[in-house]
């Protein structure tokens, strides 16, 4: 093929060669930016080192006056309070109430919820006529009932339970309404081809498929089942970190506000790594 | 005369739209005797799926009846195998629990299902692969998984609905030849939807061209090559001039679908 000399190559004008090539040339010389990740013992020396000086920090600012150790307390005062709080006060009891009202709302919430999501295959009329209760339910914020559920469930651990329950049930029937919908109506095909009975799809079909999404709510509900329960307690309890945080508040004890908050964000945390757990060995006995 | 494994007495089908009925097939009749290999080929919309969605009991026609065997087998299901255009393989299940998905179904115990698909599954391709999930397995591999599991299903008669359209050239011939070993093996019925008009050709004993709006069968073409049929035979003069016919029954320019495939 005959090299073409001419400017115009399929209808493009083309700049004269040597015009475009000096604007290309006066072009900054750019490089890809390059980020370099820290090793990890960096990063956790880091992190640690931040926690540590902030902690530090909040010490001196309260012994120098900068801040109201009266309102703000202080790493020391905190540390002292944590040892009375387990060593005399009922921490093990206000633990285990906290524990168990998020725990089993958190359990029956997921429970039901996923097996209120699955109901919605059977009937698609059932499904459109349920669906816009269940999206005002989601809407409301069920936190303003708690006054109305401590009333209904008395002030014991049912109520908590209630709260919990109500805050993560409409989660797990939506996500798992989510997969129902997701489901590949060429696969229910598949199977009413292979003369399966409607029970039949639902277990071996729509029930796995779903699997997947009932799982991934988990995590989000176990916080959910915390601060429902935390809630409750708030409004009216016995026992509870919530009512030990309110009690500690209206008693200007401000050091054990912190440690009541300390000790439950452990408990958030260890309950988080647990689910986490769980739902890692779940995904692995769920292929997807 | 013997019952044709499988007729398709007069059957139509049409749908209400807001537009008023669109008829999507008009009366069809396709007779199709036991052990043939019969191809559909036609237009995109013509009424190939309706039809097998039809012959599988998972539409009621508008009209006519679906005899298999000679019995009345309109509007029921699990009567005949179906391979669908996905393969459809469940993610959570092995190859092999893939495999036996139709056996388990009719309630055959999944110990004895196993045992029976396990020797199947290691003879015709998929040695190694009886244990993994579908999600490592290649495009042309899950296709065979499919197709074992639709022939498990133990029924004399199988739809497939273009099977290899989406695997790429190389792979869909020796598809082709596996389906065709598999056919052999077998001795099932089968009826097969494609788009490729060399390909129904190759496989099959008769064609079926099909037209669009309404949907219906134009002309039947019977395939007299002898079996086994080497590649080569695409470029005998009866496929040619087969090719040549069902193009013109296409309303496709010869030339302009040489030069498509050659681009493909």
């Amino acid at each position: 093929m005959v090299v073409q000399d001419t400017v115009t190559v399929a209808g493009v004008e083309r700049a004269p060669p040597t015009a475009a090539a000096a604007e290309r040339s006066a072009r900054p010389a750019r490089r890809l930016p390059v980020q370099k990740d820290w090793p990890t013992w960096a990063l956790v020396i880091t992190q640690i080192g931040i926690l540590v000086g902030a902690i530090a920090l909040w010490e001196i600012a309260a012994r120098a006056g900068w801040i109201d150790a009266f309102f703000w307390s202080q790493p020391s005062a905190i540390f002292r309070t944590l040892s009375i709080f387990f060593s005399t006060g009922d921490a093990w009891t206000d633990i285990g109430f906290t524990f168990r009202s998020t725990i089993f709302g958190f359990l029956l919430g997921t429970t039901a919820g996923s097996l209120f999501g699955l109901s919605f295959w059977w009937s698609r009329n059932y499904a459109a006529v349920v669906q816009p209760y269940i999206i005002c339910f989601e809407s409301i914020p069920k936190l303003a009932l708690a006054p109305l559920v401590i009333l209904v469930f008395g002030i014991g651990l049912s109520s908590k339970v209630a709260i919990a329950t109500a805050l993560t049930l409409v989660v797990s029937t939506l996500t798992t309404y989510a997969g129902v919908k997701a489901l590949d109506p060429d696969g229910e095909k598949l199977f009413y081809s292979l003369g399966a009975s409607r029970l039949q799809v639902f277990r071996k079909l729509v029930v796995p498929f779903c699997l997947p999404w009932i799982i991934s709510v988990l995590r989000v509900n176990i916080g959910l089942a915390l601060t429902g329960a935390i809630v409750g307690e708030f409004i009216a309890s016995q026992h509870g970190l919530g009512r030990a945080i309110l009690y500690a508040g209206q008693t200007y004890d401000i050091a054990l506000v912190w440690v009541a908050v300390l000790v439950l964000s452990t408990l958030a945390v260890v309950m988080y790594a647990a689910v986490s757990w769980v739902e890692s060995m779940l995904r692995k006995g769920v292929r997807q | 005369m013997p019952a044709p494994k499988l007729h398709v007495d007069n059957v139509s089908m049409a749908f209400a739209t807001p537009g008023g009925a669109f008829q999507a097939l008009a009366p069809i009749t396709l007779s199709i005797a036991t052990g043939r290999f019969v191809s559909l080929i036609g237009p995109s919309g013509c009424g190939k799926s309706t039809i097998f969605n039809i012959i599988a009991g998972l539409l009621e026609p508008t009209g006519g009846r679906v005899l298999i065997d000679g019995v009345d087998a309109t509007g029921t299901i699990g009567r005949v195998g179906y391979m669908l255009q996905k393969d459809l393989l469940l993610p959570w299940r092995t190859v092999l629990d893939n495999a036996i998905l139709g056996m388990e179904i009719q309630g055959v115990p999944l110990r004895h299902a196993r045992e029976r698909a396990l020797p199947l599954l290691q003879r015709y391709g998929l040695s190694g692969f009886e244990y993994l999930y579908p999600n490592s397995l290649s495009g042309g591999m899950r296709q065979r998984a499919a197709l074992l599991r639709t022939l498990l299903f133990d029924t004399d008669l199988i739809l497939l609905d273009e099977p290899f359209g989406a695997l790429d050239a190389q792979t869909k011939l020796q598809m082709q030849e596996w389906l065709m070993q598999l056919w052999g093996d077998f001795g099932k019925t089968v009826l097969f939807v494609t788009h490729d008009v060399e390909e129904a050709i190759y496989l099959s004993d008769e064609v079926h061209v099909m037209a669009t709006r309404p949907g219906r069968i134009i002309e039947t073409i019977p395939v007299s090559l002898p079996r086994p049929r080497l590649r080569t035979a695409a470029l005998g003069p009866e496929f040619l001039a087969i090719k040549e016919r069902c193009l013109k029954l296409l309303n496709v320019n010869p030339a302009a679908a040489e030069a498509m495939n050659q681009a493909a």
